[in-house]
């Protein structure tokens, strides 16, 4: 336990400390609510809820804000290995899946804290309170998701030497993931073909989650996202366990 | 029982062999000094020590604990201070001291006693709240060094832990080192190209050179070796004329670029007849001197390279002949 919370501690100081990469990360997501959510509004119509569409937006970018956070929260250990950092932990006396396990949850704590300064600033746009009951399901769905990419972000960095897949991560895992997911546009509307796509990324799971805590109302059964989500966290950190055990510097 | 022992240690990265079929024993509380060129295999030897790389084959102990198997063991035994910065340099001092400490168990007030105490030791105390990144080189050296510390491990490896420290720095380092030896019977193994350093702290050096350890004993022994006085003579057109100089008394000669050394007992009395020797085999003189020989030209014999140009080619090397046995 002193491990984990030793490697979590680290995670967190380093976050906190990183004021200003704290607020540049808020500006593509108010961004994007703002324009895309007051822009689109009178276009996008929303099937059964007929919501706003900046209302169906939000929590979609709530869990941009964590899944961003989380993948480059795992990704640091490729910086820590190219800055040498990671030797210190490698050759401290304590097993590896504490080490991974603390940077899991270093990661998925800063990534909630980030997805929920993206969720005040909802609030303010015009998403209503959902009540105590709907803020808790979503921090769940938000924990989940913040778990999970942040251990497949320490797969791979356990995988890849160097910055130089950097490029190649962002284009062919993380864009995809969050476009595919339904963050954006209602998957009831999408082609049958396309629709089975979103329903095998993972972070459809956690956005449909989140959206049903924070709006009432959601595509597919919040009890079906908890499920599927929680496997796929579980399975990540086994994942990320195992990848990160045969990491060398 | 051994405080390291190495058996066979053989290190490739596909064809080329860094560490080639090593062996050696450092004794429980002994400072061993690993010396060296570039290149030569001792941070792969000492990161395969620490359980950091694996060993293609071969086998060895540290504090009795098997590299291949028991790496929990090793790590629990072990401080290491490596070549390369090893800070988070978001951190301070300070924090990373404590997570240090923290990684390592050691507990609330304890941890906080000697952070302070070692931090103090290397002259951080006034800055320990700074982030690293603001530290210079040989502050960020000495964090290092400190943190090493922290754990007050059984065998601690100090991978050029000097490097580019002032001499001031160094010296606290040394007498530091010292004390932790005597005080605690910490065993040390320290690689470092500054043989001023090693001659004074170790009680045995290793030379390793293309992966193989080519001496080892005390830098007493190792310099009688190489004959107890040394003649340095400086000339251009020496080559092919050395093997003229045949004198029972000799009991070394070896040359590099532009001089050559001539080891022997007893110098001052064989002066004239090396110069009469010299003289006769027409090997024009541009300067002489004779002196003991310090460790310097104990790794200039044994690698061909002094430890100023270990870097450069080996191709200046030419070793004519040598009477004195090696180790
Ligand atoms: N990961 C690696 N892959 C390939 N070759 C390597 C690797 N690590 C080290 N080597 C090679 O092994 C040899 C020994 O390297 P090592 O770092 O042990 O030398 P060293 O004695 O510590 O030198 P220096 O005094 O410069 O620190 C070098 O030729 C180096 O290029
Ligand atoms: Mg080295």
């Amino acid at each position: 336990m002193d491990v984990i919370y030793t490697i979590w501690l680290r995670s967190i100081k380093r976050y906190l400390r990183s004021r200003s990469r704290i607020v540049g990360s808020l500006g593509m997501p108010l961004f994007l609510l703002v324009f895309l959510g007051f822009g689109l509004n009178s276009v996008v119509v929303i099937p059964n809820t007929g919501e706003d569409y900046v209302v169906f937006l939000a929590p979609g970018i709530v869990s941009m804000g964590v899944l961003f956070t989380s993948i480059f929260a795992g990704l640091q250990i490729i910086w820590d290995r190219q800055f040498g950092f990671l030797k210190e932990t490698l050759v401290a006396p304590v097993s590896r899946t504490e080490i991974m396990l603390g940077q899991t949850f270093g990661g998925a704590t800063t990534a909630i804290f980030q997805g929920t300064l993206i969720l005040i600033l909802s609030f303010l746009i015009g998403l209503k309170f959902p009540g105590i009951l709907g803020l808790l399901i979503a921090a769940g769905f938000m924990i989940l998701v913040g778990i999970a990419f942040t251990a497949l972000g320490i797969s791979i960095a356990s995988r890849i030497e160097d910055m130089n897949g950097f490029q190649l991560i962002m284009s062919f895992l993380i864009f995809p993931i969050f476009g595919l997911s339904g963050a954006m546009f209602p998957i009831t509307g999408l082609p049958p073909a396309f629709r089975s796509l979103t329903m095998y990324d993972p972070l459809t799971y956690g956005v449909e989650g989140i959206r049903y805590g924070l709006t009432g109302s959601s595509q597919i059964d919040p009890l079906v996202c908890l499920v599927v989500l929680s496997a796929f966290s579980v399975a990540m950190i086994m994942a990320g366990a195992f990848l990160f055990r045969k990491t060398r510097i | 029982m051994k405080a390291v022992t190495v058996e066979s240690l053989t290190k490739r990265f596909g064809d080329f062999t860094a560490v080639d079929n090593i062996s050696f024993e450092i004794d429980e509380g002994e400072i061993f000094g690993l010396l060296g060129p570039n290149g030569a295999g001792k941070s792969t030897t000492i990161s395969i020590l620490a359980t950091m790389a694996d060993a293609t084959s071969g086998k060895a102990l540290v504090n009795g604990h098997h590299i291949a198997g028991d790496e929990d063991g090793v790590r629990k035994s072990i401080g290491i201070v490596f070549q390369d910065q090893s800070l988070d340099e978001e951190l301070t001092a300070w924090e990373n001291m404590d997570f240090h400490g923290r990684l390592y168990r050691i507990h609330g007030d304890t941890r906080r006693e000697r952070t302070e105490e070692l931090l103090e030791l290397v002259g951080l105390d006034d800055r320990k709240d700074e982030l690293v990144k603001t530290f210079s080189g040989g502050m960020r050296r000495r964090l290092e060094i400190a943190r090493g510390l922290l754990h007050r491990p059984k065998v601690l490896f100090l991978d050029e832990p000097t490097l580019g420290l002032d001499p001031q720095t160094r010296n606290y380092l040394w007498e530091y080192i010292e004390n932790l030896n005597m005080e605690f019977g910490i065993s040390v193994i320290i690689t470092t190209h500054y043989m001023d350093e090693a001659d004074r702290l170790c009680d045995r050096v290793g030379i390793i050179d293309k992966g193989r350890i080519v001496a080892l004993d005390t830098p007493e022994n190792l310099k009688k070796s190489i004959g107890g006085d040394l003649i340095t003579v400086k000339s251009d057109d020496y080559e092919g004329k050395l093997a003229d100089i045949n004198q029972p008394w000799i009991e070394s000669i070896e040359s590099y670029d532009g001089f050559f050394n001539i080891g022997l007992s007893g110098a001052e009395e064989h002066l004239t007849q090396i110069i009469e020797a010299l003289a006769k085999t027409r090997i024009t003189i541009s300067s002489v001197s004779i002196r003991k020989p310090s460790l310097e030209d104990v790794f200039l014999y044994y690698t061909g390279k002094s430890i100023r140009d270990a870097e450069a080619d080996s191709k200046e090397r030419m070793r004519m002949m040598h009477f004195a046995r090696r180790h």
